[in-house]
């Protein structure tokens, strides 16, 4: 642990990473999707009210910020909000499951400045993909990936949330990533938002876990990662990055209402910290909140202080375990010593998240065939 | 580096912190820590100087240490935070 790692422990004057979800309107539903996503929320920032946003962002000297959903790309004012933001001097890279670039908005995009793309794919062929993000969304996303690349965007970002079912398709996904000039991110599924009810069958088994860490160790900095994997470190060589949770500390969520929680993954009450529309807007909630203070303050191992890889992993990742009913200060439940998975067994009640955005299952009122 | 005219990349912002400062390179999207309060001064102020001794003295900082600044302004050299001029 080096001394930037604990001095960022205590927080930073401003979040060196700030996830702004624009809206929780989406086009798909996606089985795993971190912010429970479908529906608008009547309450949602308005155009006015997210540039007040930006204003802040730039004068705390936050230097981009990663713009997500829901879909961002359907909310009408979307590119008044990325236009602003990017010639504040406020970069933005934003995550889209690419239904609206097309060929003219491809070109848009290319010819902007201080902006960065990421195409969420979870499957390196349809059917992998569909089963987790829907019929035809993974046609959906090469299209846009193609449109981008044909506008000369350079390089933009794939981005992979690894299950167990895609984890073996890593270098295929690394081979799509290269055919379109894009990098390629992979991230940690969280048992956040709907995963809540699907991250039992989807997160990946513990040899898939030191598969994953080998492959991650033969790709350096060549894949991104957002820091995610940092419990992987407990099984010897650590992975480049932040090895820390982040939460609170480095990085927070804003949620399309304004509220302000502690990272993506935890929305819920516990994880709270105020609201952006609240006096002081969000460098107040930053600065001064109880719950980010809190999580800026000696953090205790609990069960894990016995274990001789604390140091490697800090005890993983606040939000999956928040998510799977087990203590904050234990293990991982993907612990890759295998702690988490006997913590498990005899976990407490799961919390839900706050807001459920999932859209009514459409029930079909088929006509009766008479055939 | 040390009898080199350097100056800050014109497309790197600096955000004070209290280990030192926060780097951004909007050109190449990269964050770069800048992990001590004197070196974030002296690399903001290479441009007023015709040098990095000339600066490094100017801050008076001691000759024995100059080695030491010499190898961190290498670093950002090669990230690109701190260039030729």
């Amino acid at each position: 642990m080096t001394a930037l790692t604990e001095r960022m422990k205590d927080g930073l004057d401003a979040p060196i990473c700030i996830t702004w979800e624009l809206t929780y309107s989406c086009n798909l539903s996606c089985v795993h999707c971190l912010s429970s996503s479908g529906r608008r929320d009547p309450k949602e920032l308005t155009t006015e009210e997210a540039f007040r946003v930006v204003d802040e962002l730039r004068e705390m000297q936050v230097f981009y910020v990663n713009i997500g959903g829901g879909e961002p790309m359907i909310r009408r004012d979307f590119f008044d909000i990325v236009e602003y933001a990017t010639s504040s001097g406020v970069g933005v890279k934003f995550s889209t499951n690419g239904t609206y670039i097309d060929a003219a908005t491809a070109q848009r995009l290319a010819a902007m400045d201080y902006l960065d793309i990421q195409i969420s794919l979870d499957g390196a062929d349809a059917a992998t993909n569909d089963a987790i993000r829907g019929e035809g969304s993974y046609d959906t996303a090469m299209t846009a990936m193609r449109h981008l690349k044909d506008a000369g965007f350079g390089e933009f970002k794939i981005s992979v949330v690894i299950t167990r079912h895609n984890i073996a398709q890593l270098d295929e996904f690394k081979a799509i990533a290269d055919e379109f000039g894009a990098q390629l991110r992979i991230t940690r599924l969280r048992p956040s938002g709907r995963a809540v009810d699907t991250w039992e069958e989807l997160h990946p088994t513990l040899d898939q876990q030191r598969t994953l860490h080998q492959w991650l160790l033969g790709h350096g900095e060549n894949v991104l990662t957002g820091d995610s994997f940092f419990h992987l470190n407990a099984l010897g060589e650590s992975l480049p990055g932040l090895n820390l949770c982040g939460a609170g500390r480095v990085v927070c969520l804003i949620d399309p209402i304004g509220d302000v929680y502690a990272c993506p993954f935890v929305i819920h009450d516990e994880f709270l910290a105020g609201n952006v529309r609240n006096d002081g807007g969000f460098a107040a909630v930053w600065r001064t909140s109880n719950c980010f203070t809190e999580l800026r303050g000696p953090q205790s191992a609990g069960a894990c202080a016995s274990c001789g890889s604390w140091d490697a992993c800090q005890g993983g990742c606040m939000a999956a375990k928040f998510f799977t009913g087990l203590p904050l200060d234990g293990p991982d439940p993907e612990c890759v010593g295998g702690d988490g998975e006997y913590a498990l067994a005899s976990a407490g009640a799961i919390p839900r998240p706050s807001g459920d955005h999932s859209k009514p299952i459409a029930v079909q009122l088929g006509r009766r065939s008479n055939a | 580096m040390l009898d080199s005219p350097l100056k800050l990349h014109p497309s790197v912002a600096l955000r004070p912190e209290p280990f030192g400062a926060l780097a951004y390179h909007y050109d190449n999207r990269r964050l770069i820590f800048l992990k001590h309060p004197t070196i974030v001064d002296v690399v903001k102020d290479l441009e007023q100087h015709p040098d990095l001794q000339a600066t490094l003295s100017a801050h008076g900082i001691d000759e024995q240490q100059w080695d030491n600044y010499d190898k961190a302004i290498c670093s950002l050299i090669e990230s690109d935070v701190v260039v030729a001029r």
